[in-house]
């Protein structure tokens, strides 16, 4: 079976290796007094690729980004953005770059088209606000005051702020946090749209599809440093599995590890919460025999999926935890 | 300049007037309010022909007979009441002074030697009851009256509350505005653009320059047409002292902002700064009623330097010499919080 899924969804090719870098960090450190939240992490993003900081809340990635914003000063290591440091060429750094922060809250009183103009009067050069506001789809909310704003309305005009000044590196920290399905996809749609101008893309997030929907390549992040590196589909590889096959028994009964492991087609058993994971490589096969196997040992099935592995899979393989379990 | 290409300076400001014009409890407090409070004392502390001062006479058979002599001065207002009442009347301040009718002619005087008006009273009584004994003056004397205007007390106050109304919206407007801002990243977010920071602090100070030509001109052209209160000194000067000030209480304003993370926080500092100055820098009674011991104290506060520079100006006509040393206060009062605020500004 192959998966197709990156060749339909993804609407920027993707960038070729040996590109120049735009962004490099190397042995990245920092802690919080006892709590250590980067612990030598390494990271190069190449010249109009996107890529991915992805982990669970709490791995490091928002103290990495923030790192590489200039926000805030690492304990150790290097990092040079667009060939500068932040110690030399601070003022020119701001200018180049567009920067969207977890949870800013933009002044309620003022529209959407006042807080874009705003922040391009703090840039030398940059676009039009109203090209802007056009261009994050808020061209009939331009004169609506923020907090009148929806959630995914407020995020558009946050992505709008990071890109009116021109920036040639762009970084969003969890852009689509708590947002609906729909603006999701809007907000994907502005970042393949940057990206197709040339723009470079630094993103986090928790979000497996998210991930796999934008970034080239993907690190995931885990405890503050890099647990796995690659293209979403080199990852998702990596598992050796075809399909992933999720079941649950009746009265959380609990199956033979064992006697899972050595079904037809199952490459690797996992357990939590009652829910049992087979990562299998022909699901065709696997299911059959799992389904004898749970018929033979007069277990009750209560729950049956299969699905093509993800970038969770991959998280959950890699550390036993999901991304949505916090580090 | 095109328009979407103003100055980070004037866009930044530009923000600070809509979130200012479009809150419209903040418009309410930072020009009705005034108002409101020296129509309020101007009704008070009207200037009348005369107080009557309140009086009792404590009921007995002499009471009457007491209560007529009296009423020979119409100065005074009387009433006779028992015991329980009279005691009542004393205690909540409802009469100043209860004559108490003892053996023969005497009489005893019950009041408050600590309340002005019950001395006074005292005084008018005494008088009163002397005379229709028989006493007279020992030497000839004559009463003339004036009443001019800049001595009333609504001429004394109206300076202390455009000092007070400069502090109070400069404190509480670039506090609350500033403190706001860090508490939803928005500063943090501000410092991930190229905006250079002094023209953050800037735009609030030139924010309330604005707001405080406006507050200034409604309150004290209120007091002149309503009021007469008088304008003696020259306008410019005045336009001069509002600036200073307006300058110094923003500088103080940002200094107090500079840290602070909570609104609660920030709240408890401005109060502890600004009470110092609402009790002892003489916007409601004179700074000199308190003991000289601590008089360099007041008179080095900004408030009191602000208070005195308008009174300087709109009463006694604007020496120099009186307005000069209060303004190079305020000058000080601008330059140290407002350089410690850059210093030591919190910005994420």
């Amino acid at each position: 079976m192959v998966d197709c899924r990156f060749y339909i969804q993804r609407s920027v090719p993707p960038v070729p290796p040996g590109s120049s870098v735009a962004l490099a960090v190397h042995a990245l450190r920092k802690t919080y007094g006892d709590v250590v939240a980067v612990d030598g992490l390494d990271l190069e993003v190449r010249t109009g690729e996107c890529f991915g900081l992805l982990g669970p809340n709490g791995a490091g990635k928002t103290t990495t980004i923030e790192i590489c914003e200039g926000l805030l000063v690492p304990d150790s290591g290097d990092v040079s953005v667009l060939g500068h440091t932040w110690l030399a060429d601070r003022a020119e750094l701001r200018e180049r770059l567009g920067v969207q922060l977890q949870e800013t809250q933009f002044a309620e009183k003022l529209t959407a088209l006042e807080t874009v103009r705003l922040f391009r009067s703090f840039y030398a050069a940059g676009r039009s606000p109203e090209e802007v506001v056009r261009l994050v789809q808020l061209e009939d909310k331009r004169n609506a005051r923020v907090n009148t704003l929806s959630g995914g309305q407020k995020q558009r005009l946050s992505i709008a702020c990071a890109l009116v000044g021109d920036p040639d590196l762009l970084f969003l920290d969890e852009p689509t946090t708590g947002l609906d399905p729909q603006s999701r996809r809007q907000l994907w749609d502005i970042v393949d749209d940057f990206r197709r101008g040339g723009g470079t893309a630094l993103l986090t997030t928790h979000y497996m599809d998210e991930a796999e929907r934008l970034c080239d390549r993907v690190a995931i992040v885990d405890h503050g440093h890099i647990i796995a590196l690659g293209t979403p589909r080199e990852l998702i590889l990596s598992l050796g599995a075809e399909q992933v096959v999720e079941f649950a028994l009746k009265d959380g009964a609990q199956p033979s590890v064992e006697a899972l492991g050595t079904l037809k087609g199952v490459r690797s058993v996992r357990g939590a919460g009652g829910t049992w994971t087979l990562e299998v490589g022909a699901a065709h096969e696997a299911v059959p025999a799992l389904l004898a196997y749970i018929d033979r040992s007069q277990l009750g099935l209560t729950e049956l999926r299969t699905h093509s592995p993800t970038l969770d899979d991959v998280f959950v393989s890699l550390t036993g935890r999901t991304l949505r379990d916090g580090a | 300049m095109a328009r979407d290409t103003r100055h980070p300076v004037i866009e930044l400001t530009l923000a600070r007037f809509r979130e200012f014009l479009r809150e419209p409890e903040a418009v309410f407090w930072t020009f009705i309010f005034p108002i409101l409070l020296a129509t309020g004392l101007g009704i008070a502390f009207r200037s009348r022909p005369a107080d009557h001062a309140k009086i009792a006479v404590l009921e007995s058979p002499r009471a009457a007979a007491i209560e007529a002599l009296l009423k020979q001065d119409s100065t005074l207002t009387i009433q006779i009441l028992d015991d329980s009442a009279a005691a009542r009347a004393l205690r909540i301040g409802e009469v100043a002074l209860l004559v108490v009718p003892a053996g023969g002619d005497s009489a005893e005087y019950r009041f408050d030697p600590a309340r002005n008006e019950a001395r006074t009273a005292r005084l008018l009584v005494d008088r009163a009851l002397q005379r229709a004994a028989g006493s007279v003056g020992a030497i000839p004397v004559r009463d003339s009256y004036i009443s001019e205007r800049g001595s009333r007390y609504i001429d004394f106050v109206v300076p202390g509350l455009l000092g007070m109304n400069i502090m109070g919206s400069s404190v509480w407007g670039i506090g609350f505005a500033i403190v706001d801002a860090r508490r939803k990243r928005l500063l943090k977010r501000f410092v991930a653009t190229p905006m250079r920071r002094p023209h953050y602090l800037l735009s609030f100070l030139l924010m309330r320059l604005t707001l405080m030509i406006i507050e200034v001109s409604v309150i004290t052209a209120f007091a002149a047409f309503v009021f007469g209160v008088p304008l003696r000194g020259a306008i410019w000067q005045l336009a001069i002292v509002a600036i200073v000030s307006a300058l110094a209480f923003g500088g103080i304003g940002l200094f107090i902002a500079a840290r602070a993370r909570t609104i609660e926080g920030a709240s408890g500092l401005m109060n502890v700064v600004m009470l110092p100055m609402w009790v002892g820098s003489g916007v409601f009674f004179s700074a000199s009623n308190f003991p000289n011991a601590i008089q360099p104290f007041i008179q080095a506060l900004p408030l009191t330097a602000a208070v005195d520079a308008f009174r300087a100006n709109m009463l006694q006509g604007g020496a120099w010499s009186a307005v000069g040393p209060e303004l190079l206060i305020l000058a000080v009062w601008f330059t140290i919080p407002f350089v410690a605020a850059l210093k030591m500004f919190r910005w994420q």
